[in-house]
């Protein structure tokens, strides 16, 4: 095409004047940048991968998803990493308990309830929530959430659930991760049921529907998926944290889902052992990545759900 | 005529009775119980945000004070203790983020939104990877800083920089969203004007989508600025050392420590005093974002009303 307009009767060039060398070593440059965040996501598997293989040189991989009990730095040392999945388990099961319905509730009150005055103020305060830095929250579920929820245990309950809690425990570290959870549910959630359109709520309301059918029958079922990633997101972000279970959970490797126990979370052994004195080189060294790289997988394979679930609302109306 | 009036009368009768069906009908119990339930769900996130400030405030304010600012951490004396060294190694840490991230996250979404060919698989694989590095857990990043910028192959050292290029990585992905939505937003007729008038692709860009796109980019830079300054996990494991009784030299050596960090090794400690100390961090630390994030919405509100 190029040759064709240069032969043109006018004798009229489109071709550019100079060859733009520079232009294109820009393009080259924009592309390596947008390249980082798959370089990073390489870096990251090649950083965990390395020292976890040399962990598993130590201890088998059988041994490291059937040994019973996690005591990394006691003499006879055994990594049953069960245990710390266990203890992630326990906390983010009591933060969803929270904050997925809260989150829920949340949204479909601003999308469907709230005027638009309302909106303008809880907006801003529910941003402000979500970027209160995870210290803030670790400190407030040491300092006021535990103690509140120790002193006022709710002893008259049967068995061991009716033990007062050690100054460490699931519920304390589960509630405050939820508080901490629920701006992300929230807002995913409401950008779904925002995404749903106009015409199918005027219809509801035309047929007669109240408030309460149009948000349950027509809103949340339309944006059903988004609602599930939000959950899914809200899940991973619970996964991921460190401070606050660090701080509110413990370090005790247990095997359990009361809330007045203390649990050791992935996340808080990697915290916890990575700024300990721990030598260079020895096996509860490498067991930081090799728990690191589950921790990876698990969140892995949970946010590629939740952009599976992403995609999906957005071709239904789009 | 008065045959008339029965019936007129019976059918305004019947008309009322219906109308006060309706009007029945309209107090929908299960309705109002379901708002109220909603409501309550919303109040308990806004409550417990009060809930955290006053507490906050109230455990930290005796000692909100100078001394604060501009001490050294102590572990004798409690009362005069501040973070200085904390609020140096933040700033170093911040300034070595600003500088990183923002030519790679911008160049990225330039080339995501004005040059990518979204056929191409590889154009959706890196916003794959981009999605998903958002949701990374911020304590992986820490091990990779750890493996990679601390030790070899870049072998920095626990100096600030490394803490700076860790968050980068950990914010890049926000930088990159936020930079995309602003160039989207920058009306296509300017490019096709300014294309129109012989500019090339890359004067097109340099002279028109980066001026419109600037104020959307720079919130999204504070956004995400204001999320790395509260990042704790990941600078724990790439040297933010413990207890650091001298100004950090400066971005490339000597150790250093970040404000939360510091509210960290703080909280840890059962003590009263260190408790009190924690809480005038934590309040430094939220005011701080309090101001970021205002200014981040005062800049978006400007914008959205100008387009």
């Amino acid at each position: 095409m190029a040759s064709s307009t240069a032969d043109s009767p006018a004798g009229l060039s489109l071709e550019p004047q100079s060859r733009r060398v520079g232009e294109k070593a820009i393009v080259a440059w924009l592309f390596l940048a947008a390249l980082a965040a798959v370089l990073i996501t390489i870096a990251i598997v090649v950083a965990l991968l390395e020292p976890a293989a040399e962990f598993f040189r130590f201890v088998s991989v059988t041994e490291f998803f059937s040994t019973a009990r996690w005591t990394p730095t006691q003499a006879d040392p055994e990594f049953g990493v069960l245990r710390l999945l266990a203890g992630t388990g326990a906390a983010v099961l009591y933060s969803c308990i929270i904050a997925l319905p809260a989150g829920l509730g949340a949204a479909i009150y601003m999308n469907e309830y709230a005027s638009f005055r309302v909106r303008q103020v809880l907006k801003p305060l529910l941003e402000i929530l979500e970027g209160i830095p995870t210290v803030v929250y670790g400190f407030f579920a040491v300092a006021f959430v535990a103690p509140l929820m120790k002193d006022n245990w709710w002893t008259w309950l049967p068995g061991q659930l009716g033990e007062e809690p050690g100054t460490q425990f699931i519920l304390a570290a589960g509630v405050v991760l939820g508080i901490m959870i629920i701006p992300t549910v929230a807002s995913v959630s409401q950008d779904a049921m925002a995404a749903i359109p106009r015409g199918l709520r005027e219809a509801a309301y035309g047929l007669g529907s109240t408030r309460m059918q149009v948000a349950t029958r027509v809103v949340v079922p339309g944006a059903l998926s988004g609602i599930v990633a939000s959950f899914v997101l809200g899940l991973s972000r619970a996964i991921g944290e460190t401070i606050v279970v660090l701080l509110a959970a413990g370090a005790m490797a247990n095997l359990s889902i009361l809330p007045n126990d203390p649990v050791f979370t992935m996340t808080a052994f990697i915290g916890r052992t990575s700024t300990g004195e721990i030598a260079y080189g020895t096996t509860t060294y490498y067991s930081i990545f090799a728990v690191g790289a589950l921790l990876f997988v698990v969140t892995l394979v949970v946010n590629l759900i939740s952009i599976a679930l992403v995609r999906k609302f957005r071709e239904v109306y789009e | 005529m008065s045959h008339q009036s029965v019936r007129t009368r019976t059918a305004v009768q019947a008309v009322r009775d219906s109308s006060l069906r309706l009007e029945k009908r309209g107090v929908d119990v299960a309705g109002e119980l379901f708002r109220a339930v909603l409501l309550l769900c919303i109040v308990l996130g806004v409550l417990m945000l009060a809930t955290l400030l006053a507490y906050v405030t109230w455990r930290g304010w005796p000692r909100l004070d100078l001394n604060l600012f501009t001490q050294m951490p102590s572990s004798i004396d409690l009362t005069t203790a501040g973070f200085l060294p904390a609020i140096v190694g933040t700033i170093w840490i911040m300034l070595g983020v600003l500088v990183t991230v923002v030519p790679l996250g911008v160049s990225a979404a330039l080339y995501l939104e004005e040059y990518a060919d979204t056929e191409r698989w590889w154009n959706r694989a890196i916003e794959v990877f981009i999605q998903n590095l958002a949701a990374v857990p911020s304590i992986v990043f820490g091990i990779l800083g750890l493996a990679f910028i601390v030790r070899a192959p870049l072998a920095l050292g626990p100096v600030a920089f490394a803490g700076s290029l860790t968050l980068t990585m950990l914010v890049l992905p926000t930088v990159i969203i936020a930079s995309r939505e602003a160039i989207r937003a920058v009306p296509s007729t300017l490019r096709q004007a300014s294309m129109a008038l012989g500019a090339s692709k890359w004067q097109t860009v340099w002279r028109q989508v980066i001026p419109g796109a600037v104020p959307g980019i720079l919130t999204g830079t504070i956004l995400s600025m204001s999320r790395a300054i509260g990042e704790t996990a990941p600078l724990l494991l790439v040297g933010a050392t413990t207890f650091v009784q001298f100004l950090p030299e400066g971005p490339l050596e000597g150790r250093y420590t970040a404000i939360p960090v510091q509210i960290f090794q703080w909280v840890v400690r059962p003590q009263e005093e260190f408790r009190v100390l924690a809480a005038a961090g934590c309040l430094v630390l939220v005011v701080l974002l309090l101001l970021m994030n205002s200014v981040a919405i005062w800049l978006r509100a400007r914008f959205s009303r100008e387009s």
